[in-house]
Parts: structure tokens; C-alpha cells; sequence
């Protein structure tokens, strides 16, 4: 089956049966090895990329029900890690093994995405469906606060230079 | 250095126990150091250090990264004593080389403790070998010569070289005596004590496959090993014509257990009988296992369960103990004098490792020769059961080290590559072998559960006079099960004049491993509970008891191998006291259903003393507000945000042993097989707090990934009770009705 679909940005066409999970195409099709799996059945989050903008878990969502929609993975937040939340997690050193922090990172955006000045406990809300085995958790909330601090400098510089020109 | 643990070999023998001699299990870190291979290779800068001609330094981190920082540390201790700019360092995963390399393994936590001074006497011997090379090119003395961020001076002249530019010279000159070297004075440190962030930061932040489960070769194809669900049982038929047409399926076949003669690795077995499924895709080749039929020779095993382990084990806490272990004074005269008698019956369960990456290897098979891609915490054991299973010879197999997404003791078991050795030699093409994660939960090798029966009696002034614990545990055959042991210098030991250890086993049908801090991780929560109930019945303060008690004994342990073989009080009181100080002990007025527990437990070299503040609702739901923890690991922190980070993890690991997790057997099968039946602390439930505290003392610097985790389940469970008056002896806790807020 070709499925098309946007990955990070670029129309794609997978070649996979429909019921494939998305995380099995991503990464045994596509080569896109950045989403992780953890535990097949969206109890640990590793595996969540945004399809049109939204948190999903790529585990336990059928390759052909994404058709025709725009995938965004870690890759996709930026490949060389200027996107918010990546600097702020690069900068807070949250990482012990690093496995679900991709998951850890969409689940971030999507938030800041909609909500760019969380409270703690809609930081808790937003993640906790993914789950961190090293318990770098207190580092976590920290990242998102920084990054949703990062993504505010960033707007309002930007504004500030619209304004200027 | 000699690396033996000193939980290698207890000393039970000697103690004139009655019965059956019990020889115990090595645990696995000191495996390979026992294993009898080639002597460890002293440290050798050209095999660390690489010095290219425009001045780049290359440093090669030696053992296996799973998320302790160690590719940080080793080589941050090489650069240090070389002087070099940290920033200008490049660092590189070694593979695994036994000729060029000692102990590539993460275990124990040994690379602190094993590495402190080979790593730096490396360093140290670059440094004057580039001081040597600047001496002659100039033809001065070496005397008057410096070296600094890479660079040596001659302050006379005015005149530099570059480490570059010396790099061909120095290759060319023989090593210094190690013993010549001078070292750094720790004042003077640079990069050691100084946080360096992940330089791996990146690559994760940017979702570059830098995990094991990343690998990809060209031509490579996916496997799925289906294992009988029964530990030990073997595959009589399956339909494997019928799975060989199915969609994206390369190959399929029967995997037999060779017969295995070597018995030098126990607790590492290696291959078990199975079925390999080998697919275009990981997902083809698990489509096609759920279409598996098979027919299982089960074996012994097959009647096992949890149920009948507890039954006997209550059968045997009820008659006289099998073997003493050790007994100090007269455990009879000190109940008889004793004012005051406290009984106690604890337990904990099975728990699962359940690192979030699930056990995989990528192996290609070719001219003869088997090339693998692994995230084992000890690749030299993984090498050994991996040439028993293919029947290849040790020198024809290469390892690569490759990041693990955690391993927490569950990669110190190389079951998954041997499958993975097998299956890629036998299908003829690369293969990733990748387990899923019901695999990797019901075919774990598991942290032991146990029981133990604790007496103590007080005096009438409330000191511990006697200690009596009979210990309820696992066996194989004469021995206990790996990491199932209890010692004869456990603590209490030494601190109480009439003291007796006495065990009892019954034979297990599952296997079991090291678990983050092996035995400690259970035995705190009992230990440290148990001496909480003493300390309220003798009506004290929980710390002032515990000074006292750590005030009571002898206080330096007996060393064995360059070990300790125990806790040094004077040590542990220190870490006591400043969590105590940290917390506000008994300074501060706490909201009704709010309280503070506190404990310490000595592991791995390390000193930690927990305190943790609770609060507990009326449905007995449990928030914990903040941890404090106190840690002295010696005189050094190598990096303190790292240290920091993995603190603040163990508190939350042991939060999820405390509460969620637990493993039962049904008919010889493992029950639970994923995340929502063996759970983790997850965001919402982990403290706002967490504060750490290192001590700096005088001893050499050890490590913390394990010792740090032990103390906080009884220090919660410790703040339950002083918070309703409840004690839990059971864990997971969620089994009394307990659950996070």
C-alpha cells in the first residue's frame, strides 16, 4: 500500500500496509529512528510525534489513518536543535539515558504549542503520559518552563524587529 | 587495581554454620573480573589518548553508557591530569577490547571507585610524555617545563609547542612509570568538580539514532524471538511452514539450546530454546508470531507460582531456620535481658527492570566471523555465552558498544545478543533482534523477592541489645539465587551485642539478577522500617536512635580484597546528621496528615541518609512534597549536575518500587507484561523537590548511580507511619490500599 503523508515537513509515501503502526513506519520504512519504541501499547509516551499539531502516541496509530495529514517527529522540531524546547532541554542537561526524551520533547511542544506559559501543574497534565525511567522528572518541568520562557524572548524579539523595520 | 567486589565471595564457611555449606553467587559486576581472562591492561595514554597534528585531542570513553554519565566522567579524568581545554576534547565510545582495556562494565557502581586513578595516572602519563617530547625538541631540561590547556611551555624561553605539534614525537617515546607520575592537586582542578554538560545533549534533543536500537546495516532484516513462557522450556513443534508465507517474512526457524558445559558465568545463560522470525519490518515479523502455534515442552518449571512461594515461605518461617549465618554474642541471653520485645514480619516482591529501551542486538554474520552491535552493561560475559551459542571462537567475535536507553542491571544478563549471535549466523543476513516489551518483562532476569522475620529486644533504656533476623529467601540447588544472598556482615551487624542471621530457602523456578543497588534495594526498606518501629517503641527520636545505635558498635568494618566490608560509622553518622539538618528535623510544625521519615543505608561504598516529607490523605493517598538527601561517595564529585541529576532519579526509581511494582507467577509464567501492571512514578507524582547534599570527605572518590536509590522507601514508608500511625511492611505498598495523590 502507498499511504501518502507529510513527514516533517515533505510529502512522503509510504509503502506499508495500512494497520502498520505509524512508529514501525517512521522508523523500519522511513529510517526516521528518532521516535522510540517502549512499550507498544501508549503506556510510556517514548513513541509520541504530532500528527497536525496534535500529541499522539505513533505506537498505537494505524500508518493509514495519518494519510493525507502532516507528521511532525524530533527531526522535525528543528535539525539542529534551535527550537525551544530543544534548547531548553539541551541547556537544563535533563537527559540520564536519553531514550524517552524525544517523546518527553513532543509532548512539550504540543503544550507550549497551545499553552505558551503552562503552569506546573499543566506541565504535569500535558506529560504525564510519558513515562521516564531514569526520573529525570524534575528537570523536565524545568526544561518546559525554560523553553516556554525561550519561546516568549523569541516573539517578542521577533515582534520587536517587525516593529523596528 | 584489584577490582574483586566485596560481596564476592561471603565468607560463610568460616563461620561454623551447621548444614550444608551455602556458597553463595558472585554477583555479576565481579563476574568478569573472576572469569579468569587476560590480567587487566594497565593504563596506557596511547590506548586513551589520540593527539592529532592540528592539536585535536580524542579521548575514548571505555565502558558501557547507559545513562550513568560514565562517557562523560572516564574521560573528563583523563583530560584533567592530561591539560587540555574540556571544550576541545572530542570523546569517543570504545569498543570492546579486553586486550586494551580493564573492566568494560557498568555495574556495581565500580567505574568511580576502579577508574579514579588508572584514568588519571592515563592522563598523567600523556601529560609528561608530551613534556618529554617538548624537553627534547628543545633540548632543555624537563624540569622548568608546564603544560596547560594543551600546550607545553618553557617559561625561561617564552617559547610553546603545541600537543599537536608533539604528537609525532611522542608517539616514539617509551611510557613513564606510573609510579613517577606527580597528580594534580585537587585545588588545582580545571574540568574534575566542575559540571560538564552531556556532550551527547545534542544528538538527543535532535533525535539522532545514537541508540543500540538505532543500529541499521545495509541489508539488514528484523527479528522477533518467540521463548516458551516458562523459564527452561523447550520448543517441540510450531507451524513454521504456515509463518514462512506470511506477508514481509524473510525466514523462520527453531532455535535448540546447545548443550552448555561452561559454568563459568552462573546467573548468565545465554541462549534458551525459541523461535526466530525474520522480517522486512520488526512489525512483519511480529504479525507474524501472533500467527504461531507452538507446542512447548514446559518442563519442571510449569508449576510454579507466586502463590505457593509465599505459602512455603510461611511454612518455613514457622520452623527452625535452616543455616545460621552468623551469630555475635548470645542472641537468648540479650531477648531474655531485653525490657522490651519487638516482632516483625516483612517482604517484598519480584520486581522487573523494565529499562525503557527493550532488549535488542543487531549481529551480522560474515566470512566466518560475527560482528555485533550491543547496549550490554558487560560485553566481555555477552562475548563468552555468545561464542558458547554460535560456537564460534571468543577472537572471531567484535563488539560494539552502542548507547542503551537505561540497563539499571538488566544488560548485566547478555541473553538477547547470544539470541541475537545465533539468529544473524544462522539466517545469513544482518539481523536486529528486538524484543517487545512483554518479552522483555516476562523473560527478565528478576529482582529476587524474600521475606524476613525480625526479633529485637530493647533494654530499659531503649538501646538494641539483640537482633535477630531469619531470613526467607530463594535457592538454586545449594546456593542462593543471584542477588537473592544476604551477608553475614548485613548491618545491623556490629551494632548489636547479641546478634544472630539465620536463612531458609525454597527452590525457584525464575531467573534473577542484579537490580539497581542488589539487595540493598530490598533489605533498606527492611532493615531501616524495622529499626524505625524499634526506635518508636523505645520512644526516641528515629535519628537520635539511629546515632545511637551507630554510636553503640564497632565502627570500621573488616577490609577484604582493599574493601570494606561494611559501613564506617563515623561516616554514616555524618550523612545522618546533615540530612537531619537539611530537613529541619523536628524544627518544624507540619500540617496534621503531613510528617517526615527518614533512613540511611551504606551500599556500594557509598554513605546516603534520606528524608523525605509526606503527606497522606483519608484515602490514603500519598503526595511526597520533598526528598533531602545527604551522600558522601569520598572526596571527589567528578561531575555535579550529573551526580545531582542521577540522585534526584534514584529517589524516583525507589518511589516506584515502593509503590507499583511487582512480579507474580502463574503456572510457571510471569502475569505481568507491560507498564500498566508494573508501574513507574510518572510526572505528576514526582516530589517538587529534591534536594542533594554531597559531603566531602577524605576517603577515594566512589560511585552513586546505585547507593543513592535504597534508603528512600523505608524513609517514606517511615513518614506513613510518624503520618497515621500505620506501618507497612509489604511492598509494593499499593497492596495496603496505598496510592499517589
Amino acid at each position: 500500500m502507498a499511504i501518502k503523508l507529510t513527514v516533517n515537513g515533505q510529502s512522503t509515501t509510504v509503502d506499508a500496509p495500512n494497520d502498520m503502526p505509524l512508529l514501525w513506519a517512521l522508523r523500519d520504512v522511513l529510517h526516521l529512528r528518532g521516535t522510540k519504541f517502549g512499550c507498544g501499547i501508549a503506556q510510556c509516551g517514548a513513541c509520541t510525534v504530532h500528527v497536525n499539531g496534535t500529541a499522539v502516541r505513533s505506537c498505537i496509530t494505524p500508518v493509514g489513518t495519518v494519510a493525507a495529514k502532516s507528521v511532525t517527529t524530533i527531526e522535525g522540531l528543528s535539525a539542529d536543535g534551535s527550537h525551544p524546547v530543544q534548547q531548553a532541554w539541551e541547556e537544563i542537561d535533563v537527559a540520564q539515558c536519553g531514550y524517552c526524551q524525544a517523546g518527553q520533547m513532543m509532548s512539550a511542544a504540543a503544550l507550549l504549542a497551545k499553552t505558551p506559559k503552562p503552569t506546573d501543574q499543566e506541565i504535569d497534565s500535558a506529560l504525564n503520559g510519558n513515562l521516564c525511567r531514569c526520573g529525570t522528572y524534575l528537570r523536565i518541568r524545568k526544561a518546559v518552563h525554560k523553553a516556554a520562557e525561550l519561546a516568549t524572548n523569541a516573539s517578542t524579539k521577533k515582534a520587536v524587529q517587525t516593529a523596528a523595520r | 587495581m584489584k577490582a574483586i567486589n566485596r560481596r564476592s565471595f561471603l565468607r560463610v564457611s568460616a563461620l561454623g554454620a551447621g548444614g550444608v555449606l551455602l556458597s553463595l553467587y558472585m554477583e555479576p559486576e565481579a563476574k568478569a573480573q573472576g572469569r579468569g581472562g587476560p590480567p587487566a591492561p594497565p593504563p596506557n595514554p596511547n590506548v586513551y589518548i589520540k593527539v592529532a597534528a592540528d592539536g585535536t585531542v580524542t579521548i575514548m570513553a571505555k565502558n558501557p553508557e547507559v545513562g550513568q554519565g560514565v562517557k562523560m566522567m572516564l574521560p573528563m579524568l583523563v583530560a584533567e591530569e592530561l591539560d587540555v581545554d574540556w571544550k576541545s576534547v572530542k570523546i569517543e565510545q570504545a569498543d570492546f577490547d579486553d586486550t586494551r582495556y580493564a573492566a568494560q562494565s557498568a555495574g556495581g557502581s565500580t567505574s568511580t571507585p576502579n577508574n579514579w586513578i588508572p584514568m588519571r595516572q592515563a592522563g598523567a602519563a600523556g601529560r609528561a610524555m608530551f613534556i618529554t617530547a617538548a624537553a627534547q625538541t628543545w633540548g632543555v631540561a624537563e624540569a622548568g617545563l608546564t603544560a596547560a590547556s594543551g600546550r607545553v611551555t618553557n617559561p625561561a624561553s617564552g617559547k610553546s609547542l603545541g600537543y599537536g605539534e608533539l604528537a609525532a614525537k611522542v608517539a616514539t617515546l617509551p611510557m613513564p612509570e606510573l609510579g613517577t607520575l606527580k597528580m594534580k592537586n585537587p585545588a588545582d582542578y580545571r574540568i574534575i568538580g566542575h559540571t560538564q554538560p552531556q556532550r551527547e545533549a545534542r544528538n538527543i534533543v535532535t533525535g539522532k539514532p545514537i541508540f543500540c536500537i538505532d543500529t541499521e546495516l545495509p541489508g539488514m532484516k528484523y527479528a522477533t524471538f518467540e521463548k516458551c513462557g516458562v523459564f527452561g522450556g523447550k520448543v517441540v513443534s510450531a507451524n513454521l511452514d504456515e509463518i514462512k508465507k506470511m506477508a514481509g517474512v524473510v525466514n523462520a526457524f527453531i532455535v535448540e539450546r546447545p548443550p552448555v558445559t561452561d559454568t563459568v558465568i552462573p546467573g548468565d545463560p545465554g541462549l534458551e530454546s525459541g523461535i526466530a522470525i525474520i522480517a522486512d519490518t520488526w512489525w512483519h515479523a511480529q504479525q507474524a508470531r501472533k500467527k504461531l502455534v507452538v507446542k512447548w515442552d514446559e518442563g519442571p518449571r510449569a508449576t510454579h507460582s507466586s502463590a505457593a512461594y509465599v505459602a512455603k515461605a510461611e511454612e518455613l518461617s514457622k520452623a527452625a531456620p535452616q543455616r545460621t549465618l552468623r551469630s555475635d554474642g548470645d542472641i537468648d541471653a540479650g531477648f531474655k535481658a531485653s525490657a522490651k520485645v519487638v516482632e516483625a514480619a516483612y517482604s517484598y516482591p519480584f520486581i522487573s527492570h523494565a529499562p525503557l529501551e527493550p532488549q535488542n542486538c543487531t549481529a551480522q554474520f560474515k566470512d566466518g566471523k560475527l560482528e555485533i552491535w550491543s547496549n550490554s552493561q558487560i560485553p566481555g560475559n555477552g562475548r563468552r555465552v555468545t561464542a558458547l551459542a554460535t560456537g564460534l571462537a571468543e577472537k572471531d567475535i567484535t563488539i560494539h558498544m552502542v548507547r542503551g536507553g537505561g540497563g539499571f542491571g538488566r544488560r548485566l544478563t547478555n541473553d538477547y545478543m547470544a539470541e541475537a549471535g545465533y539468529i544473524a549466523k544462522e539466517a545469513g543476513v544482518p539481523v536486529k533482534l528486538l524484543w517487545s516489551r512483554e518479552d522483555d518483562m516476562q523473560h527478565d532476569y528478576y529482582r529476587p523477592g524474600g521475606f524476613q522475620y525480625l526479633k529485637a529486644g530493647l533494654d530499659a533504656s531503649g538501646k538494641v541489645v539483640a537482633w535477630h533476623n531469619h531470613f526467607v529467601g530463594y535457592g538454586d540447588g545449594d546456593r542462593f539465587v543471584s542477588s537473592g544472598a544476604i551477608g553475614p556482615t548485613e548491618f545491623p551487624q556490629r551494632f548489636v551485642p547479641n546478634y544472630q542471621l539465620q536463612a531458609s530457602v525454597q527452590q525457584l523456578g525464575i531467573r534473577t539478577g542484579a537490580l539497581r543497588a542488589p539487595t540493598s534495594n530490598a533489605f533498606a526498606f527492611v532493615f531501616h522500617s524495622f529499626l524505625d518501629e524499634l526506635a518508636h517503641a523505645a520512644g526516641k527520636d528515629p535519628v537520635q536512635f539511629r546515632l545511637d545505635l551507630l554510636s553503640s558498635g564497632v565502627p570500621t568494618a573488616a577490609v577484604e580484597n582493599g574493601r570494606p566490608t561494611g559501613l564506617d560509622a563515623n561516616r554514616m553518622k555524618a550523612v545522618v546528621q546533615l540530612a537531619a539538618e537539611m530537613s529541619g528535623w523536628g524544627k518544624k510544625t507540619l500540617p496534621k496528615g503531613t510528617a517526615m521519615g527518614t533512613a540511611f543505608h551504606f551500599s556500594h561504598l557509598g554513605y546516603f541518609a534520606e528524608t523525605a516529607e509526606v503527606r497522606v490523605d483519608a484515602n490514603n493517598k500519598i503526595k511526597v512534597n520533598k526528598v533531602w538527601v545527604a551522600a558522601d561517595v569520598g572526596s571527589q564529585i567528578i561531575n555535579p549536575g550529573a551526580a545531582e541529576n542521577i540522585c534526584q532519579g534514584a529517589i524516583i526509581d525507589g518511589m516506584s518500587e515502593l509503590m507499583g511494582q511487582e512480579i507474580t507467577v502463574d503456572k510457571g509464567r510471569i502475569v505481568q507484561g507491560n507498564y500498566d501492571k508494573h508501574t513507574m512514578v510518572r510526572l505528576s507524582q514526582a516530589p517538587a523537590e529534591i534536594e542533594v547534599r554531597f559531603l566531602k570527605t577524605d576517603f577515594p572518590p566512589t560511585g552513586l548511580g546505585e547507593p543513592a536509590l535504597p534508603p528512600v522507601l523505608p524513609a517514606i514508608a517511615n513518614a506513613i507511619f510518624a503520618a497515621t500511625g500505620k506501618r507497612v511492611r509489604q511492598l509494593p505498598i499499593s497492596k495496603a490500599g496505598y496510592s499517589w495523590a
